[in-house]
């Protein structure tokens, strides 16, 4: 079982910009169910990612990570606060390949959204598609494929929309512990080749500790933040170093209390 | 092959066992041949008859293929309509539904003066009786689309067309097929009544007409042309069942029926 999480190449720019890349300012998300009855999901969220980051957002289950990604992709709009985030693509929780379309076009279906052909996209959809470890499942339906593949699969699709901010919504939920290792690994090498900003929502704080460069707490909902921690941990990681012990441990507690501390 | 061979089995042990119960029951009962011919006798009118009936066989199937195409592309284009437009959907579903009940021949008259005796009007008649079934399941297929997928396809910049070209149609394909094998299953029927409501020219005017003369006198002929109507009807059902399998292989998979 792989234990080692690569490095990640220095953060890109993007459009120049300084400071933070994505920045939240007081953003609350409130929904209205049809018998007039209210949810708040988000309450006066604030929160901010550099360029080039990993922004990892943990929370218990209701709390609202998946409407965050939802306002930041542009998929919602706030009900108050403000948001600044480049154009930012999905990853959605459940993987949602489509079962009509082979795991190679549903890889490539950003491309022919963009106008491809079918053969163009399938062509440039194919070099990473390899590389990530699926070659001989190009013509595989989606239910051919395992949890694993299908979230490579998944994660390919959003990477090739070439959006320069991923949010992932738990995109290892699913799987099982060897395999969400594994598939750790695998993404912090395919980010440290193809830099993107990224916002993973995940309920597992090891897996928050050992990828991002910053941990975003949410309270159970309504969500607020209740700590961002910086990960200013060097690069390859192990879940059996003290720091990523220490700092997990610190991560839970808060979590469990629903404050710091 | 053998196990598709044992499949039909069932279907032909059946039949043959209806067979033999009406076979008997003719004998036993001695009911006049006018009024129900035993199997054997309708074998041998369809024997004898065959070229009559098969030409008038060939006017109707062309009917029945060509009107259920109609019948296609007239439902699919008014579902996806009805999808798309909430106002559509309100204006002109009722009247859809409310087509169904109308007796075709108050409007036969109307058909042949507007198009003559030729093929065209019976085509209409078929895809009047036909279209309902496809718009039904076509637009539940549209509405029972995974919310999640147009949300997918929107991240990814998909314009409202794309969306509906890579999710919402082929997610409603298969509730489509579907409806296109209940229309097809009473199309042949509507052959039948749109021969017998507007009236042909023609050498052959199709197995309907023919049916319908024969009924009174040559009961055993009505019955044999019957009985190729019927095998129509079950092999066109068939052909589209396997052509579903083709176009959307990936519904047979979960519901797992025809395999
Ligand atoms: N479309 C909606 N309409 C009404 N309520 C909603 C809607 N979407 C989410 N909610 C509610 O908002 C709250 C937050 O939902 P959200 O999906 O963002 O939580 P989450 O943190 O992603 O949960 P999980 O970890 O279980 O995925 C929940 O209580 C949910 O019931
Ligand atoms: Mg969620």
């Amino acid at each position: 079982m792989p234990t080692q999480l690569q490095s990640r190449a220095q953060p890109p720019t993007f459009g120049g910009g300084t400071g933070a890349h994505i920045a939240l300012e007081g953003v609350s998300r409130t929904y209205s169910a049809r018998n007039g009855a209210e949810v708040q999901a988000l309450a006066e969220v604030s929160l901010r990612a550099g360029a080039g980051e990993l922004l990892a957002v943990v929370g218990p289950s209701g709390c609202g990570k998946s409407t965050l990604l939802e306002l930041l992709c542009r998929l919602q709009s706030p009900d108050r606060g403000s948001i600044s985030c480049p154009p930012a693509v999905l990853m959605p929780q459940h993987d949602l390949l489509l079962p009509w379309l082979s795991a190679l076009d549903n890889a490539a279906l950003a491309l022919r959204i963009a106008g491809a052909k079918r053969a163009q996209a399938r062509a440039r959809a194919e070099g990473l598609f390899v590389e990530l470890g699926l070659a001989g499942f190009q013509h595989a339906r989606p239910h051919e494929l395992s949890g694993g593949m299908r979230q490579r699969v998944a994660f390919l699709r959003t990477l090739l929309s070439g959006k320069p901010v991923l949010c992932l919504d738990e995109p290892f939920g699913a799987l099982d512990a060897i395999t969400r290792a594994e598939m750790q690994e695998w993404l912090a090498g395919t980010l440290a080749g193809e830099p993107r900003t990224v916002v993973l929502v995940t309920h597992d704080v090891e897996e928050a500790i050992l990828l991002a460069d910053s941990v975003v707490v949410l309270s159970p909902r309504p969500g607020r933040v209740v700590a961002q921690l910086e990960v200013e941990l060097a690069r390859p990681r192990r879940r059996t170093d003290g720091d990523v012990i220490a700092l997990r441990e610190r991560a839970l507690a808060i979590l469990a209390t629903g404050s710091q501390s | 092959m053998r196990r598709s061979a044992l499949r039909t089995l069932p279907a032909i042990v059946l039949g043959a066992a209806l067979l033999g119960a009406w076979e008997a029951y003719v004998d036993l009962s001695g009911v006049e041949a006018d009024l129900l011919p035993a199997p054997h006798a309708v074998a041998s009118a369809l024997w004898s008859n065959g070229g009559l009936l098969w030409r008038n066989f060939a006017v109707t199937a062309e009917e029945v293929v060509l009107g259920l195409g109609l019948a296609l592309l007239g439902g699919l284009a008014l579902a996806v309509a009805i999808h798309l437009s909430p106002l559509l959907r309100r204006a002109a579903y009722p009247l859809a539904v409310g087509s169904q009940a109308v007796p075709i021949p108050v409007i036969g008259v109307l058909l042949v003066f507007w198009w003559g005796f030729g093929l065209f009007p019976k085509l209409v008649v078929i895809a009047l009786i036909c279209f309902f079934p496809v718009v039904v399941s076509t637009v539940d297929g549209l509405a029972a689309v995974d919310p999640e997928q147009p949300k997918l396809l929107r991240t990814l910049d998909a314009s409202r067309w794309q969306s509906f070209r890579f999710a919402e149609l082929p997610a409603a394909l298969p509730a489509a097929l579907s409806g296109a094998r209940i229309a097809l299953a009473v199309g042949v029927i509507g052959a039948f009544i749109a021969e017998t409501t507007t009236p042909s020219t023609g050498a052959y005017p199709g197995l309907g007409r023919e049916i319908i003369t024969d009924v009174n006198f040559q009961t055993a002929r009505a019955y044999a042309g019957t009985a190729m109507l019927v095998a129509f009807a079950i092999a066109c059902f068939y052909a589209l069942a396997i052509a579903e399998r083709r176009l959307a292989p990936w519904s047979i998979r979960t519901r797992g029926e025809t395999r």
